[in-house]
């Protein structure tokens, strides 16, 4: 068969094309001084970007999306100056590798469970990232962080572990709503309507008993 | 009918090393007995009922085990299950038998039968079952492999089986890994949770809990100073057999071990006998390595391939390098547990094997998604198969010689996808999406709009750069016109799968074949080319990519008629329990079929976890693909399976 060579030019004609393209699509933004200011790593990553869409990694970053997932963190609530986590051991269970461990932490005396974590370890060595801890939280005390570079060098950190013990791993809920806005506000809203409903059964209770079962049959009969 | 298979010596005393299991209230009700369609009436009419009986919960059970291979004859021939989509096995520990189970299919469409055999398990951990089952392997070559993984993994031997050697752990390993009474290193529990992890969990590293003498069993009479391993010495007979004087091994001349350079070379002299003429050209045979460290091999797989000068005359695939005994994990696992598992199955399309397990999955719960789940689950399915099919045709260009440069192009537009991922759902490969009865995470508006932009701007438009640059591409044709040609007949016999199956003619697609979610409401065509060579395999998959599209842009349309936020059915759990039962699902993955096989005991662990790659079970045909052609075109056919190791070698 013959081979004529136009495979090749067109395969150049293809890098060559990427590699105007790039300059052409720099230079256009350079000119552009109405457009709105974008980073170039974004600019780059946009879906109607034709030439290189390389971001120079680390001194480049791309913004994170809110559901990203890296290793969890515990929520400290900064309000009540508590941890979130109550140590009910969902999360422990629901980890497909196994890899939290939790102590609950006793009442010295009658030795009955306190809601609170004596110790807490998440093993990052084990960990898949798969979410589910904070998935399953029923208290939204657990988290997916975006911390994703938690390398370090044992002689610059000698303290560092890649085992995280309480003390690492929590963190406060101001930082939980800095990297996930949508996931917090829904937190807000909920608890406002907890509160609320709180707010109205304390008022039904405060009520006579009679004046509360009439309007209790008519929202069922609805 | 199936009680007389077992065997009560072993059912009274199970084997010795099986652990106390903490007594489940088992309910000893007698499982239902499947319901027979017409096919497997007529089986039995023909076979009688000492041949054949149903089975609990599904299928047949073929109890003549000298019949099998005749059974599956008529099954081949007169019913037309003309492929063998799959063979496993479950160890039934408390009734002691391993029952292998069989689905055969047609390659026209429509559920796969299921056939069972039974065999008693043995009182021996070590020793393989003492009763041998019939190999398939002259009735559905498809099978090779599979009763290679049954051996290794249950220790059932298959008789007349042409290689029957362990496939995925290593000669010399001790133990048969799927059995129920064998444990893994760093054994802590038959079944997560474990107890050690709350209320009182203290870390431990699994390394210092369990000390090293424990970690691995040895053979009895092991001594670990003075043992030589020769773990190859079977693959290499094999190869070495059919070459006249070579046969009894003997290092006469010709025969030398060479060290190459990351490689061992075998010289073999050819049959010195025939080529007494000394006019003719005399050529050695050599058995080269290739892998399992090779940029060709898409991971860690190992080639051995005898080469007569530059053409490949034999080929022997060793496997399991990236072996972790997913299904042994899988049923230490709690059903839920095991949906992120499956995204390292085939890493590059895990929305795709979450799906097939889910499915699967719902199928033994008896539950169905929401509309919006369904069509979320469709959309990120299609969306991986065009990531998918991106990073073949990339990395087949690769394995062309265009080095990385056309590759990176079609890399950058599946990061495009991936990116979609990672908004989604949190992450870009390893996605964990999917869940018993919906999805975790619905599309926000913006995410609907990126997804369109993909679907209808960017991925179109890339696809058509894709067809200027290649498909009529003169060095691409040169190098995969008639290149890996492997007829349908053959392929189907080889239980072929997925694009290649669909590149020799046969238009196979589980998503038109036996519909499963809600692809019967979509427009889209199962793209079929006729060539069975690597370039049509190319082409199925340039056109494939542009149905997803298709799917996915109507998809995206008919979005906006479901109910935003309603992504699960019921209430959101996490200890599934599963009705007692078994399952086989399938989904079309873009490398061809996955299947499921699921047996669950009614507990919070499938009892049993099959999975039945479609990367594994294609690579069965690769040595007829590949004999015959040099070793160049070797590596472009196996580039053109578009294998996964992490699904291979599970």
């Amino acid at each position: 068969m013959g081979l004529l060579g136009t495979g090749i030019l067109k395969g150049l004609g293809v890098t060559l094309r990427h590699f105007i393209d790039t300059y052409a699509e720099d230079l256009k933004y350079m000119l552009n001084k109405s457009g709105v200011q974008q980073p170039r790593p974004l600019r780059r990553q946009s879906p109607k970007v034709r030439g290189l869409v390389t971001v120079e990694y680390p001194k480049e970053r791309l913004p994170l999306p809110e559901n990203f997932r890296y290793v969890p963190f515990l929520v400290y609530d900064t309000e009540k100056q508590d941890d979130k986590c109550t140590s009910c051991g969902i999360c422990a269970k629901v980890c497909p590798p196994q890899c939290i461990w939790i102590v609950r932490t006793e009442d010295p005396v009658t030795k009955r469970p306190i809601p609170q974590p004596k110790e807490f370890y998440i093993d990052t060595t084990i960990c898949m990232n798969c979410g589910y801890c904070a998935e399953f939280c029923p208290f939204d005390a657990i988290k997916m962080d975006h911390d994703y570079e938690l390398s370090y060098y044992p002689e610059q950190e000698p303290s560092a572990r890649l085992v995280h013990d309480k003390a690492r791993l929590t963190k406060p809920d101001t930082y939980h709503a800095s990297i996930h806005p949508t996931d917090w506000q829904r937190e807000l809203n909920e608890r406002a309507a907890e509160e609320a409903k709180k707010k109205a059964a304390a008022e039904a209770k405060a009520k006579p008993a009679v004046a509360g079962k009439p309007s209790e049959g008519n929202s069922a009969a609805q | 009918m199936s009680e007389e298979m077992t065997n009560p010596a072993a059912a009274a005393k199970p084997a010795a090393a099986a652990k106390p299991t903490p007594a489940k209230p088992a309910a000893q009700k007698a499982p239902p007995l499947a319901t027979l369609t017409p096919e497997l009436l007529q089986l039995q009419q023909h076979f009688g009922e000492a041949v054949i009986a149903p089975a609990p919960y599904v299928g047949v059970l073929v109890n003549d085990l000298g019949k099998l291979r005749e059974v599956m004859t008529y099954v081949r021939d007169q019913l037309g299950y003309d492929m063998l989509a799959n063979a496993t096995a479950v160890d039934y520990i408390k009734e002691g038998y391993i029952e292998v189970v069989y689905h055969p299919q047609r390659s026209r469409g429509g559920e796969p039968l299921t056939l069972k055999v039974r065999v008693p398990r043995g009182d021996d951990p070590v020793a393989p079952a003492p009763v041998a089952v019939p190999s398939l392997v002259p009735v559905y070559a498809g099978a090779e492999f599979q009763e290679r993984e049954i051996y290794d993994m249950f220790g059932v031997r298959f008789e007349g089986h042409p290689d029957l050697r362990r496939i995925l752990t290593w000669e010399g390993f001790y133990g048969w890994p799927l059995r129920k009474d064998w444990r893994e290193p760093y054994y802590e529990g038959d079944t997560k949770p474990f107890d050690s992890r709350w209320p009182g969990g203290h870390h431990q590293l699994a390394e210092e809990r369990v000390p090293w003498h424990d970690n691995v069993n040895y053979p009895p009479g092991f001594d670990p100073l003075n043992y030589q391993a020769n773990p190859d010495a079977g693959l290499y007979d094999t190869m070495r057999s059919g070459v006249p004087g070579l046969d009894d091994g003997s290092t006469s001349n010709g025969h030398a071990q060479v060290a190459g350079v990351g490689a061992a070379v075998y010289v073999l002299d050819r049959n010195s006998n025939l080529l007494a003429d000394e006019e003719e050209l005399r050529t050695d045979q050599i058995i080269v390595n290739m892998g399992p460290q090779h940029p060709s091999t898409h991971g860690v797989l190992r080639m051995v391939v005898k080469l007569d000068g530059e053409t490949v005359t034999d080929l022997k695939l060793v496997l399991g390098y990236l072996h972790r005994n997913h299904e042994k994990i899988g049923e230490r696992n709690t059903w839920l547990h095991n949906i992120p598992y499956t995204d390292r199955l085939d890493y590059i399309c895990g929305l795709a094997n979450e799906f097939g397990y889910v499915i699967t999955v719902e199928k033994m719960m008896g539950i169905k998604p929401p509309e919006r789940a369904e069509y979320l689950r469709v959309i990120m399915a299609e969306l991986t198969r065009i990531e998918s099919h991106f990073w073949a045709i990339g990395f087949l260009l690769n394995d062309l010689g265009a080095f990385y440069t056309p590759a990176l192009y079609f890399i950058t537009e599946r990061d495009l996808i991936l990116d979609l991922f990672e908004a989604v759902t949190g992450s870009r490969l390893m996605c964990n999406y999917m869940r018993f009865g919906g999805v975790s995470r619905d599309f926000t508006e913006d995410q609907i709009m990126r997804a369109r932009e993909l679907a209808f701007e960017r991925i179109p438009r890339k696809i058509d750069e894709l067809e200027q640059l290649l498909t009529d591409n003169e060095i691409i044709k040169a190098r995969t016109v008639g290149v890996g040609y492997l007829p349908a007949e053959r392929s189907i016999n080889y239980s072929l799968t997925g694009p290649c199956l669909r590149a020799a003619g046969v238009p196979y697609d589980i998503r038109r074949a036996d519909p499963y979610s809600i692809y019967d409401r979509f427009d889209f065509d199962i793209p079929v080319f006729y060539g069975a060579d690597v370039y049509d395999r190319y082409r199925v998959r340039v056109a494939e990519m542009r149905q997803s599209v298709r799917i996915v842009q109507q998809a995206l349309n008919q979005l906006d008629q479901t109910k935003p936020g309603d992504i699960q059915a019921g209430k959101k759990a996490y200890n599934h329990r599963v009705p007692a039962g078994q399952a086989y699902g399938r989904v079309e993955t873009p490398k061809g079929e996955l299947g499921f096989y699921l047996v669950s005991d009614g507990g919070q662990n499938p009892y049993r976890y099959h999975v039945r790659s479609s990367s594994f079970i294609n690579l069965n045909s690769l040595k007829e693909m590949v004999v015959g052609h040099k070793v160049a075109d070797a590596v472009v056919i196996l580039g053109s399976l578009d294998i996964v190791l992490g699904e291979v070698d599970r």
